[in-house]
């Protein structure tokens, strides 16, 4: 099968927090002994709620367009990849810039290094390490069909807004479907005794 | 013997847990292994498949076995670092004496000396004090070989009555109530069932940590529609996204199971065709829920009344549902009753025994199913038969090819082994796949039993907590060192394949069990020439009983990815599904689909009881224990495991900010727990995800921070298993760190 049909899915809530991607990532040939990927607990006190984030291979990089050196560059299958070694100058722009936090600096080697989306592999035609281990199916790799069929639940996004940024990725994001994508405007949540108008962002209240 | 040979520290320095991370070859990019080997993960019940790579004789990574139906490539952290447990600095590779004058307090000797030595004390104990003075313990991660052969050790060559097993602290609770009810004790059902069904309900079954893939299929399951009720004192991430989480106060299971059923007789959500054609009981049962009200049953769990409500309508009135529960609800004084509580509402919901309706208890290791079938259970023969029962006796007597008034009668628990060293009754024991020093509870006791031995002698693959008490230890071997079957948490008997050779002098469990039966004089029925034909003679003498592998080969598990016992034939595909109607078992003899002789489930009133040890002014919360996902057991194998180990170093005492503010404890702080066992003294982590009136610790470490010198020795009557899961305990802000932080690595 063309691995173009094959396409990577991050389900959030169904992330039990258990490293599996984390201990995998570091498997991968390309970075052996290190992980790319980001495993956080959204706020252990509160939760044991945690969230995975790969790279979203983004159509337009944020990471490479901040980049002085040009290093960073796309495959024409849409990978975004780690710095190129002899170009990356380690200024950390793409880390600062990345608006899902990806690129990571390793000081030791003065490289910028994120996830590729194991490209060792599924250039090849096999899953990434992370969404092949994954136990809770939090990370999934496979065909749209597959996805829609198995989870007639939710459904993939992968447009996201940042500030004035639209931002259209490579990976997707398994949101409910009866969900619609809503751009918070402060304005929005303001109360304005006006109209009447009050609304309560969801915030945790201690 | 007295005491360690050297001080912990010092056997600590030298024979670890000290960690190991990938290196050398376990490091480059693009080496090309010799072969990979389709295999199983060494810990969990669910045995996942895997493939190891090899390179030189050494396992140097892993890469997903996506065929495999139950995981297909998926595999939780200590899977995915299974493979550091191999070549690590602290492998035994010969055999070690005690010596209080050598660094460690062990000098190495010759395995051939070593066999000997162990041979010669077994023979003078026995000879001294008799056959029963001399004692063993077990395991339940062994291959099935392994765990027939130490059976069939302990009764034809010792013939010593006293043997026993790691599975005791594991699932015995549902094993005994499984038997009370089916008649037989297995998972009902393959987790496929789960996929299609209408509720899940999870008791005492920290899911995501202890059995990780088995998440996919309640996520899976949620997907197509089904409700999730998770019952547990913690919001653990199985029950972070549930449809109902009901917060249990640790112990009360079996009056929630109460409460349910009373609801379901109210409101008439029962399947009377099932209960009156398939079950015996019922109206007994049914009278002593009468009293157990929604709001009494609030008063004694801990639950909102309204949640038990709303949990008794999901469940009464679902047309599919799978029940599954795990040690929650069994490693408690009445863990029995527990989970006879839990069956009784699969009965009289009637939905088992066909597609999409199950029931199971989820197994925690890496056999705790095959582990429990075939012989090293202190009352039992192969082929679940029974070693009180005549005719059973006679059975195995015959394959065995032993007078059978010569094989003994059956002996004790786990723990009450080490009653009987306390007694004196026993003198000598040997120790596989055990490591009671940090797995048995109040284990400063078990601790000075070991002392008090007059010979111990432990076959591991590292110096285990344990093992720093033995005169011998004979090194052993890793699971990838060997073959053989195990059972997995569904039933399925799946293959185990060698990847690698022993190093140095470490010899396969089942050559060193029968280098010594030789060494004794006794090698009769102990000269196997490899785990085939050791499975083969199990073939043969589980023919015919409840646990039937006489239809199960090597090849068959190989070509169907695994079979499900029972299999009684050649031509038999297997069995995923137990209790189908007009099903045929060999002890109802097709009267029925249950393993009674009228074919018949049976129910049993449960009364309540309340824990062992309740709290009072003194000790006033309660305390339960558990594991951590990057952990196994007693880590003797994880604490070595360098990214295991940073993925969570230390044991920490879970506790909620409302109990936190009023004992003045911050995030991190240093804080002692006291029970009437002892004390301990780790860092706080303050998480609005437990109850307040219950601490938790995990389990998996040892001297200082174990906590199970804390938990109590209390057993259930029926099944034996010690009460981990809750007793009294109060909690104070330490006033300093404790000595060992300065000393000890995490792991240590």
């Amino acid at each position: 099968m063309p691995e173009a049909q094959y396409e990577f899915f991050i389900d959030p809530s169904r992330c039990i927090g258990c490293q599996s991607c984390v201990q995998a990532c570091s498997e991968c040939d390309t970075h052996k002994g290190q992980a790319m990927i980001h495993l956080e607990f959204v706020n252990r006190h509160y939760s044991t709620q945690t969230a995975p984030v790969v790279c979203m291979h983004c159509d337009s990089p944020t990471c490479a367009e901040v980049c002085p050196a040009d290093a960073i560059k796309k495959t024409p299958d849409g990978v975004v990849q780690t710095a190129r070694k002899p170009r990356c100058i380690a200024c950390n722009n793409c880390v600062l810039a990345c608006p899902f936090g990806v690129p990571k600096m390793n000081s030791g080697a003065e490289l910028m290094m994120k996830c590729d989306m194991c490209y060792d592999r599924t250039s090849i035609g096999k899953a990434p390490m992370c969404a092949s281990v994954c136990p809770s199916g939090a990370l999934y790799y496979g065909t749209r069909e597959q996805i829609e069929a198995q989870r007639p639940r939710s459904m993939p996004i992968n447009q996201f807004q940042f500030g004035q940024q639209t931002i259209s990725t490579k990976v997707h994001m398994m949101v409910p479907r009866t969900a619609q994508p809503e751009h918070i405007d402060v304005l929005s949540a303001m109360h304005d005794h006006t109209s009447g108008h009050d609304i309560f962002l969801m915030m945790h209240d201690e | 013997m007295a005491q360690l040979p050297r001080s912990e520290l010092e056997m600590i320095a030298v024979f670890g847990p000290h960690l190991a991370h990938a290196q050398g070859q376990r490091l480059e990019a693009g080496v090309e292994p010799d072969r990979l080997v389709k295999t199983h993960c060494c810990f969990c019940g669910q045995q996942c498949g895997i493939q190891l790579k090899v390179k030189d004789n050494t396992v140097i990574g892993f890469e997903p076995w996506y065929d495999f139906p139950f995981n297909q490539g998926m595999l939780c952290p200590k899977g995915v670092k299974r493979y550091l447990q191999g070549a690590h600095p602290d492998r035994l590779l010969t055999a070690l004496e005690r010596d209080p004058a050598s660094s460690g307090g062990f000098r190495p000797i010759g395995y051939d000396a070593a066999i000997q030595r162990v041979a010669g004390e077994i023979g003078r104990i026995q000879a001294q004090y008799g056959n029963s003075a001399f004692g063993i313990l077990s395991g339940a991660s062994l291959t099935t070989e392994k765990t027939y052969l130490m059976g069939k050790f302990a009764r034809m060559c010792l013939k010593t009555p006293y043997i026993d097993y790691n599975g005791r602290l594991c699932m015995v609770s549902a094993g005994a109530a499984n038997k009370k009810s089916f008649g037989i004790d297995r998972a009902a059902n393959a987790w496929d069932d789960m996929l299609h069904t209408d509720v899940i309900w999870i008791s005492g079954a920290n899911v995501a940590e202890c059995a990780p893939i088995t998440t996919s299929y309640v996520w899976r399951a949620r997907e197509n529609g089904a409700k999730i009720i998770v019952v547990d004192p913690r919001i653990t991430p199985i029950a972070r996204t549930c449809d109902l989480y009901l917060p249990i106060k640790p112990g009360r299971d079996i009056a929630l199971f109460n409460g349910i059923l009373h609801l379901m007789i109210k409101h008439d959500w029962l399947d009377h065709e099932f209960i009156n054609n398939h079950t015996v009981g019922f109206e007994a049962v049914a009278e002593h829920v009468a009293d157990w009200t929604p709001k009494r049953t609030a008063e004694v769990t801990g639950i909102a009344e309204k949640g038990i409500q709303q949990a008794a309508e999901w469940w009464g009135t679902a047309k599919t549902s799978f029940m599954t529960h795990a040690r929650g609800i069994e490693h408690h004084t009445h863990g029995v009753q527990n989970v006879l509580g839990a069956i009784s509402l699969v009965l009289a919901s009637g939905r088992i025994g066909r597609p999409n309706c199950g029931y199971a208890t989820i197994t925690g290791q890496a056999n705790g199913q095959g582990g429990r079938e075939h012989g090293q259970k202190c009352d039992q023969l192969p082929g679940w038969r029974d070693l009180a029962n005549p005719e059973h006796r006679q059975h195995i007597a015959n394959i065995w090819d032993m007078p059978v008034e010569e094989m003994p009668q059956p002996g004790v628990d786990a723990y009450e082994i080490f009653r009987k060293i306390e007694t004196g009754e026993i003198k000598g024991l040997l120790s596989l796949c055990f490591n009671p020093k940090v797995s048995l509870p109040d284990s400063d006791y078990v601790s000075a039993m070991l002392d008090k031995l007059e010979f111990y002698t432990s076959i591991d693959f590292f110096l285990n907590d344990s093992a720093r008490h033995a005169d011998i230890v004979l090194p052993g071997s890793l699971q990838e060192e060997d073959e053989g079957t195990v059972t997995q948490a569904e039933g399925r008997v799946i293959k185990i394949n060698q990847a690698i050779e022993c190093p140095g002098e470490a010899r396969q469990d089942w050559r060193i069990i029968q280098d010594i039966a030789q060494a004794l004089g006794r090698s009769k029925g102990f000269t196997f020439d490899g785990p085939r034909a050791i499975f083969e003679e199990l073939r043969r003498a589980s023919k015919g009983g409840v646990a039937d592998y006489s239809g199960i080969s090597y090849e068959k598990i190989e070509a169907q990815n695994g079979v499900f016992w029972p299999c009684p034939s050649d031509d038999h595909p297997g069995t995923p599904r137990l209790f189908e109607p007009n099903s045929w078992n060999p002890v109802a003899k097709g009267a029925g689909p249950f393993y009674f002789p009228d074919g018949k489930a049976r129910f049993n009133v449960a009364p309540y009881t309340p824990p062992a040890e309740d709290v009072d002014a003194e000790y006033p919360l309660m305390l339960t224990t558990g594991r951590v996902i990057s952990h196994f057991l007693s880590g003797t194998q994880t604490r070595r495991i360098g990214p295991l180990v940073d993925q969570y170093a230390e044991p920490r005492i879970e506790l909620h900010p409302q109990l936190a503010m009023r004992l003045n404890i911050q995030e991190g702080d240093w804080v002692t727990a006291q029970t009437r066992r002892g004390e301990i003294t780790l860092r706080a982590q303050v998480v609005r995800t437990i109850r307040p009136d219950t601490i938790f610790v995990p389990y998996h470490w040892a001297g200082q921070k174990s906590i199970n010198r804390l938990t109590i020795a209390a057993q259930d009557p029926i099944s034996k298993i010690p009460e981990y899961k809750v007793c009294a305990v109060r909690l104070i802000k330490a006033s300093q760190a404790p000595a060992y932080a300065s000393q000890l690595e995490p792991q240590q």
